[in-house]
């Protein structure tokens, strides 16, 4: 028999219920897996295989009397951001080092239900801030496709553990790309949800008005599956919303070729890899030849988005992690210690005033004046200790465009471009059904070449975070490699709450072959 | 618009982050790097655009006035760094 862990969730379904398989079998042969390539692949950080063997023996026994829930067979990985009762959330950040979630998000209440299994916890970038996987307290994941290259991020574990089979289906977050990004690097199928349409009750927040949970897997038709069990109205996510799902399975399986997909000239010009732009040109040249309209469409504020996101979603992540103060959960940096340095400080500064003249003196006794209380000095030193360098550029540049006197010129400036955005996508909408464009710039690239440069890092995620401003949902789906041998995505757009669109033109690029 | 050394320790002040010399050094590079990149928005005359805060239209909706079961005492406890059986427990601020 094949090997167990190449099987898509809708073929481990078969094999199970046709009883060739257990779903014990196909939990060891992950777990197999895992144990093998690991620790060079780093995609998985905490891993549990004792209670993925209890909770597949438990299906089992469904299976066999025929009520087990539509997602038996999916042995998935879960992005360490999103809680899990009883396992630790550290969001590759030392400040969680210790954290345990002491309950289940919605999406894995619901992925439970329907009798999925989870085998662990999965890499990022901290807090879900980068695109490389490379600022993780894990240190980098490593794309299975060529372990010199970077996964893509932020959700490098979930792509990298699809894409090494150590798991049929995982969930990422995408806030700017997350998802489909380093799906598109992986060579896997990845969804970024309409922002409302899966709860994020259970998702640490970095950017709250751009957060969405969504699925990647190996293909179109299992990311569809997942939707199905996560998405609908949570009345515990007070953005979540009521609008009805669609039947994402059925659209899968009889995909209609007469769509009409627009075209965006912003997404084909400079900074795209030739190569990647000729063999989608190429893609849609088929998908035109199978029955579909090509139509072109604009979307001139595209070149904006990336400065506004950043300025939007810092300043969102500024004040969301606001709450890790070292109190109630996360690090606390040793309290005598901390006492004991504000001592000399303080002390050190009485010192100096002594000896000062009267110029340095004012200045002294002002800094005296101002030195921190212990709490706050704890505050501090806390989140210092606990925070990694690119988190700390984040916050630090949030708190910057929220402060006085610039909140307009950059916050509320961003807010109004971020309406602009929205308005080409709902322009462009009025005549197609999906907006076709590259995922990334370019293919996997090498780990650490872009540390250096955090404008450059951001640039990769210039195609995917515009979906990000306007809350539409989007999907990147593999379309063979470039010839350096490694993967290429291609990414559908769809208005918000068209899963089905996005679905529906993923699965005829599928069908090509 | 560029960051000097000196906003940038009061912005880490007001983020309640403690920056060495290098550290406010480097950032502050970043910060002017990011926020240079970011000026490109002023090519756009935004006057009569509103701000967009929603991204999907959707009513504000009151839930129901009914019980139902908190996080437990101890499970709220669990994660804390210091903590007695029925507080969180921090350093003494008063003295």
């Amino acid at each position: 028999m094949a090997d167990l862990t190449t099987f898509t969730i809708t073929e481990a379904r078969e094999k199970l219920q046709a009883g060739d398989i257990t779903l014990r079998d196909l939990v060891q042969a992950y777990a197999k897996q895992i144990e093998e390539h690991n620790e060079e692949i780093n995609a998985y950080v905490f891993l549990d295989i004792e209670s993925a063997l209890e909770q597949a023996d438990e299906i089992q026994k469904k299976i066999e009397n025929g009520t087990a829930g539509r997602l038996a067979g999916a042995i998935m990985g879960i992005k360490d951001v999103i809680c899990e009762r009883g396992k630790p959330t550290t969001c590759a950040s030392n400040i969680l080092e210790n954290f345990e979630s002491v309950y289940d998000a919605t999406v894995i209440e619901r992925l439970k239900a329907e009798d999925a299994v989870f085998l662990g916890r999965l890499n990022m970038d901290e807090f879900a801030m980068g695109s490389t996987n490379e600022y993780s307290r894990y240190g980098a994941a490593r794309n299975p496709h060529d372990t010199t290259k970077v996964t893509g991020g932020s959700s490098g574990g979930s792509a990298a553990a699809v894409a090494g089979t150590m798991a049929n289906a995982t969930l990422g977050s995408d806030t700017g790309g997350s998802i489909r990004q380093p799906a598109s690097y992986c060579g896997v199928v990845g969804l970024k949800p309409t922002y409302g349409r899966v709860s994020r009750y259970g998702l640490v927040a970095y950017a709250s008005s751009f957060d969405s949970i969504g699925p990647l897997a190996h293909s179109v038709e299992d990311v569809a599956n997942v939707l199905q069990v996560i998405a609908g109205f949570d009345d515990r996510d007070n953005t979540s919303s009521q609008v009805p799902c669609d039947d994402y399975v059925e659209v899968v399986k009889n995909p209609n070729k007469k769509i009409r997909i627009g075209v965006p000239e912003e997404f084909f010009g400079e900074g795209l890899d030739e190569e990647i732009s000729a063999s989608l040109k190429d893609v849609i040249k088929k998908l035109e030849a199978e029955g579909a309209e090509l139509v072109p469409v604009e979307l001139p504020h595209t070149k904006y988005g990336l400065a506004t996101y950043y300025i939007l979603a810092t300043a969102e992540a500024s004040s969301n992690l606001a709450r890790f103060d070292g109190i109630r959960y996360g690090h606390r940096a040793d309290k005598d210690q901390m006492l004991d340095e504000l001592k000399a400080e303080e002390n050190a500064l009485k010192e100096a005033i002594k000896n000062a003249d009267d110029e340095e003196k004012a200045d002294l006794e002002n800094q005296l004046a101002r030195l921190d209380a212990p709490l706050a000095r704890l505050y501090k030193k806390s989140r210092t200790e606990g925070f990694g360098n690119e988190v700390k550029r984040r916050i630090m540049l949030g708190t910057y465009v929220l402060s006085a006197g610039y909140y307009d010129a950059y916050y509320g400036k961003a807010q109004r471009v971020r309406r602009l955005i929205k308005e080409d996508y709902s322009k462009a909408f009025e005549k197609v059904d999906v907006i076709v464009t590259p995922t990334a710039p370019t293919t996997a690239f090498d780990i650490g070449s872009n540390l250096n440069d955090p404008v450059q890092m951001y640039l990769n995620d210039a195609y995917t975070i515009t979906a990000n401003l306007a809350g539409i949902c989007g999907i990147s789906v593999p379309v063979g490699k470039h010839s350096n041998g490694l993967p290429v995505g291609i990414q559908f757009l769809g208005d918000t709450f068209q899963e089905s669109k996005v679905l529906n033109a993923a699965r005829l690029v599928e069908l090509l072959g | 618009m560029s960051v000097s050394e000196k906003e940038v320790r009061y912005v880490a002040n007001l983020a309640r982050l403690q920056l060495s010399d290098e550290e406010v050094k480097h950032l502050g590079e970043d910060m002017n790097k990011i926020l240079g990149f970011m000026d490109l928005l002023n090519e756009l005359d935004t006057t009569d655009i509103a701000p967009l805060e929603h991204v999907v239209e959707m009513d504000s909706r009151l839930r129901k006035d009914e019980a139902k079961t908190p996080l437990s005492h101890e499970d709220a406890l669990k994660n804390a760094p210091d903590a007695d059986s029925d507080y969180f427990r921090v350093p003494k601020v008063i003295e």
